[in-house]
């Protein structure tokens, strides 16, 4: 490794335009005779669009257009889409309503646009929009689950009768049922997965800009795929074909899968563009993220697990209905049941898991993946369900863990995944002597002297990153693959652009997959830049979520650089009069082994492009593509600990300490990972404790604002303490597994395995308010 | 946010006759309430007056047994200032535990009182400690002053001037935060005055703003102790009920951030 190369905590280089302000999103970007749409929202949860009046506002000077559901419908822009198709237990498919990107009669969630106004300034097309008349006829509402499920409900969708999108299970019914029958024990939980509101710092944007002379669209937006918004945009909602419509994604202020989905905004902004033939900006407020951006999780689930006379696991059935809102959010299908129920098997040998999920409509905001997308569900449903197994038992959690611990690799699960390594036994270790956990109990008894509940709580969770085998998420419906590619382009002078399907929106890829090219040529990553964002640079890309940038956009970086080094040894041992195979390629130059013969990159790079003097047939230039799919997804694992106290009389928890002890294979930069440890372990613990969006029963959003919405600050989290044990992964010549989402999959478990162990009482359901924690210790 | 003048007043008298002159006008001071509403529209003013920067409505002075404090003075000058810190040290802590750093540079007492949110922790610090407001019109009680939620006594266009504060023998305030917005969830400010009354009292708790918690003051007056209000029962009936806190929740953190308010005391 040298001074930048892999695993070098290098100092990030995006962070100087970001943090002097000189960072360019989307709302930075002014276009000549750009014009200002604002939506107008339903305010009802469920409604009939009567009519809508917009001749006041039309009159109002500085007014361009006010645009409705009905005419985005006439000219007939395509609904959204959901990209992954699930078969239902009977063999239908999913049931799915149709969502127009304005609603032209019926609006099934509060902030659903219904029309949008086009102006000269954003003032005036919000005054113009007050003077927008819409008269609503309000239906009934369902709000929860529970409520759309009962008979009789209110329904949203005529396609989908009981407003059940899909009944869909995994595993194997029959071996479970059969291993229950034969348990010793039986440990049962019933717990809900709350619903989470995304919050990236930049609220979503878009400019679209329609070029009438080319008949050509560019659209800047905040998207973590601007490839994928681009084929969606041209295949399905019938806006511009794909090679006259240029997706750019600039810098982009966060996103945690909220910026994955290709929003009504988005397509609302292209088709007005070229309505009005002007370009039109929409810059969302706080407000329309909280209503619009599709939300996280909210599940509610049964899990019962069968152990045998010596506490091994026989069996685990779990029933889970998902929530999915209004509408099918475009990957909203495989959270709940690909993303969550493969993982049902934690770090666990589980014989026979089975597993049903019902996904249901209500009149909320829809629900897609949100960091982790499934897998936290998954980890915080196994990890308080092994918890409450070892206290039924009376016996240590982390025994019990232990005791059923896979260690044999590869490990076939009876839910699809086959782990490729791991070694949980590490992890683990690693965390209980970080925490000191064997001087727990005289810990606890002091703090009881002194009047406070301490508590102690473990997490160990496994997820699968690196997504995906294109073959194998095609056979289970999903309408993409998941490759990535990447481009390496060595200038003339030695110089080196790296293009990538990735993208990056808070990860330091603009640091990390420089490194790789330090790595491999020895060169300063001050001669390498990584572009990405662009479809008309970059010639495809999958885009970043589900921790895949590293191990399946770096690796296609890397299959690229080494076609690139391939025809540049080639070029060196034709200008050394050397053979190919004494080449090797050090501190920028390439060498003749065991000599000092030598030519420096920007001389091989140079003779490229001069092509004065190439071997014969080689084709001039320095530039190479790659297109790399993985084999399988990668499972970063470990141990979370988390120790607090809980004070009795309010019910509000301290951390005393976290500990959390990852296997995330090779690390490219410790400094970034440990970065993206933190903020994935506060967006957990903010599960845990502090976020919910909530709604009243008739679909009115009761926490739409930071006012009500609780995201976690500097000072409701502890400091952490880190550490790392290692697993190479197997499946991709880097070793990397992933490091972007284990925060938020696994630390919710530990906290509220800590609340309930302080308390006595484990009746607790996420967010761990004060007032719940009160009442769980007060009644 | 809708258009609007914008004046900066550089006296009392010229906010007044700017007030007079504007159709729908309002005072801005911190600007941290009143911005956030009209950026929602939820407020739409002819004419915002700027009195944040009048130099008489800002500072502290000690004189005597009465600490006043001008209405514009920001949160953190009043945390830091050395007179409230030796005379009443429970405002100064209040304010430590109010909003964050960015609300402590900007918002003011004045401001906090003439909104009255129900979760302001200033309210409670009035009422106890007894303090009354001063305007460009009158005087009046503290307890005269607070009307309900988000109700003031202050007339149109009438204008804090300052809030007089009489210095306590004794006085601690405890705050439960709201995990949201960081007002008061239940807050409690406990006076021993000079005189020996005892006042206490409850913000973010009732649905009616500020309150006096009688139980308690009966129980501290005979036992100035935490543990004298271990037997008092408050009752949830009239107390707020909402995601972040039921209403006997907030019963029981108001007898808890009591307790918490008096040991701070001393
Ligand atoms: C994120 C956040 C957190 C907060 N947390 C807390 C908290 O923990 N506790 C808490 O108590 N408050 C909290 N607040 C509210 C904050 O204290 C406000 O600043 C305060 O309520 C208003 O003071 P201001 O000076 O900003 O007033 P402004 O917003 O300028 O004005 C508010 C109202 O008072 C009127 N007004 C202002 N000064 C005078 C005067 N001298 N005479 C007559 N009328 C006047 C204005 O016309 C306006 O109607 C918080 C606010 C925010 C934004």
């Amino acid at each position: 490794m040298g001074m930048e190369g892999i695993g070098a905590s290098v100092v990030r280089k995006e962070d100087k335009r970001f943090i002097t302000g000189k960072g360019r999103y989307v709302d930075d970007i002014k276009l000549l005779g750009m014009t200002y749409a604002h939506f107008i929202r339903s305010p009802h949860a469920h409604a009939k669009v009567k009519s809508i009046d917009s001749s006041a506002a039309e009159a109002m000077p500085g007014v361009v257009a006010v645009l409705t559901g009905k005419q985005i419908v006439d000219d007939k822009v395509g609904n959204l889409i959901c990209g992954w198709a699930i078969t239902s237990k009977d063999g239908s498919p999913m049931k799915m309503g149709a969502w127009p990107a304005m609603a032209p009669e019926t609006v099934r969630f509060v902030g659903q646009a219904v029309a949008v106004v086009i102006a000269e300034s954003k003032n005036v097309a919000r005054d113009a929009a007050e003077a927008v008349v819409v008269e609503y006829e309000e239906l009934q509402a369902v709000a929860d689950m529970p409520s759309a499920l009962k008979p009789g409900a209110p329904q949203l969708h005529p396609e989908a009768p009981g407003n059940v999108v899909y009944d869909w299970h995994i595993g194997d019914e029959a071996a479970v049922n059969a291993a229950f029958s034969k348990a010793a024990n039986v440990v049962t939980l019933e717990l809900t997965n709350n619903r989470l509101a995304p919050n990236a710092m930049e609220p979503r944007a878009a400019i679209a800009d329609y070029d009438a002379a080319e008949e050509h669209f560019t659209l800047y937006t905040t998207s973590q795929n601007p490839h994928v918004a681009r084929l969606v945009l041209s295949a399905f909602y019938n806006i511009a074909p794909e090679h006259k419509l240029r997706v750019i994604a600039p810098d982009v202020g966060g996103g945690f899968g909220s910026k994955i989905f290709i929003y009504p905004e988005e397509m609302v902004a292209l088709w007005a563009s070229k309505k009005v033939g002007r370009p039109v900006k929409w810059t969302g407020d706080r407000t329309e993220a909280f209503l619009t951006d599709a939300h996280g999780r909210d599940h509610i689930s049964k899990a019962e697990m069968a152990f045998d006379a010596d506490h091994k696991i026989l069996g685990l059935r779990v029933k889970t209905h998902a929530n999915f809102g209004a509408y099918m959010s475009l990957f909203s299908s495989s959270v709940p049941t690909y993303l969550y129920a493969t993982l049902l098997s934690g770090q666990y040998n589980i014989p026979a898991i089975y597993a049903e999920v019902m996904g249901v409509y209500t009149n909320t905001t829809p629900v897609d993946a949100y960091r982790g997308a499934g897998r936290p569900e998954a980890s915080y449903l196994l990890e308080r369900l092994v918890e409450t197994a070892a206290r039924q038992f009376k016996v240590d959690p982390a025994e019990l863990r232990r005791k059923n611990f896979i260690t044999q690799f590869p490990h076939q699960t009876p839910v699809i995944m086959a782990y490729d390594t791991g070694d949980f036994n590490a992890s683990l270790d690693s965390a209980m002597k970080a925490i000191d956990y064997a001087g727990f109990p005289a810990r606890k008894a002091a703090a009881k002297a002194q009047g406070k509940l301490r508590g102690i709580g473990l997490s160990c969770y496994i997820e699968a990153c690196g997504i995906a085998p294109s073959k194998a998420v095609g056979s289970l419906g999903a309408g993409v693959g998941l490759w990535e590619s990447a481009e390496i382009r060595v200038n003339p002078v030695g110089t080196i652009e790296v293009l990538t399907g990735s993208h990056s929106h808070g990860q330091g890829h603009e640091t990390t997959f420089c490194q790789l090219i330090a790595e491999r040529l020895g060169v300063p990553i001050s001669q390498v830049s990584i572009v990405h964002g662009d479809t008309d640079k970059v010639q495809f890309g999958m885009g970043t979520y589900g921790s895949r940038s590293a191990a399946v956009g770096l690796t296609a970086i890397l299959k690229a650089m080494e076609k690139v080094e391939a025809k540049a040894k080639k070029i060196a041992a034709h200008a050394l009069e050397a053979s190919e195979g004494d080449i090797v390629i050090e501190n920028g130059e390439f060498k003749v082994t065991g000599t000092d013969k030598s030519i420096a990159l920007p001389m091989v790079a140079l003779a490229a492009y001069t092509a004065h003097n190439l071997p014969d047939g080689m084709e001039p230039g320095l530039k190479e593509t790659a297109f790399y799919d993985p084999t399988n997804f990668t499972f970063p694992a470990g141990t979370y600990i988390c120790e607090l106290e809980v004070d009795e009389a309010t019910g509000k928890t301290s951390f005393v300490n976290f500990v959390a002890a990852d296997d995330f294979g090779r690390l490219i930069n410790p400094m970034i990972v440990e970065g993206q440890v933190h903020g994935g372990l506060v967006q957990g613990i903010g599960q845990a404790l502090l976020e919910h969006a909530i709604y009243d029963s008739n679909g009115q959003p009761v926490t739409a604002s930071f006012m009500d919405y609780a995201m976690p600050r500097a000072d409701d989290v502890p400091s952490f303490k880190l550490s790392h044990t290692t697993t190479l992964c197997p499946g991709n010549p880097l070793g990397v597994k992933g490091c972007g989402e284990a925060g938020a999959i696994g630390a919710s478990a530990a906290v509220i395995n800590a609340i309930t162990d302080a308390i006595g009482n484990n009746k607790l359901e996420m967010p761990a308010t004060p007032d719940r924690v009160w009442h769980a210790i007060h009644g | 946010m809708y258009e609007t003048t914008y004046h900066r007043a550089s006296s009392v008298d010229e906010a007044a006759a700017l007030f007079a002159k504007g159709s729908e006008a309002k005072f801005l001071a911190g600007g941290h309430t009143l911005l956030p509403v009209m950026k929602q529209r939820l407020a739409g003013p002819s004419d915002v007056i700027d009195i944040g920067k009048i130099k008489d409505l800002i500072g502290v002075q000690l004189s005597g047994d009465t600490l006043v404090i001008k209405a514009a003075t920001t949160y953190y000058d009043i945390m830091t200032n050395t007179d409230v810190k030796k005379a009443i040290p429970a405002i100064s802590y209040l304010t430590s535990v109010l909003g964050d750093p960015a609300v402590r540079h900007r918002g003011t007492i004045g401001g906090s009182i003439a909104n009255n949110d129900p979760a302001a922790d200033f309210p409670a610090a009035l009422i106890s400690l007894g303090a009354t407001v001063k305007t460009n019109k009158r005087s009046i009680a503290a307890e005269d002053f607070f009307k309900g939620l988000f109700t003031t006594a202050l007339e149109d266009g009438e204008i804090i001037t300052e809030v007089a504060f009489p210095v306590p023998e004794k006085a601690g305030y405890a705050k439960m935060r709201h995990p949201a917005s960081r007002f008061a969830l239940t807050g409690v400010f406990v006076t021993k005055t000079k005189s020996g009354d005892v006042r206490v009292a409850a913000t973010g708790a009732s649905q009616s703003g500020v309150m006096r918690v009688s139980a308690i003051e009966a129980a501290l007056k005979s036992n100035w102790s935490a543990s004298a209000i271990d037997g008092v029962t408050v009752s949830a009936a009239g107390l707020l009920s909402d995601i972040h806190g039921s209403s006997d929740y907030r019963a029981n953190l108001v007898k808890v951030m009591a307790q918490r308010a008096v040991q701070a005391a001393g």
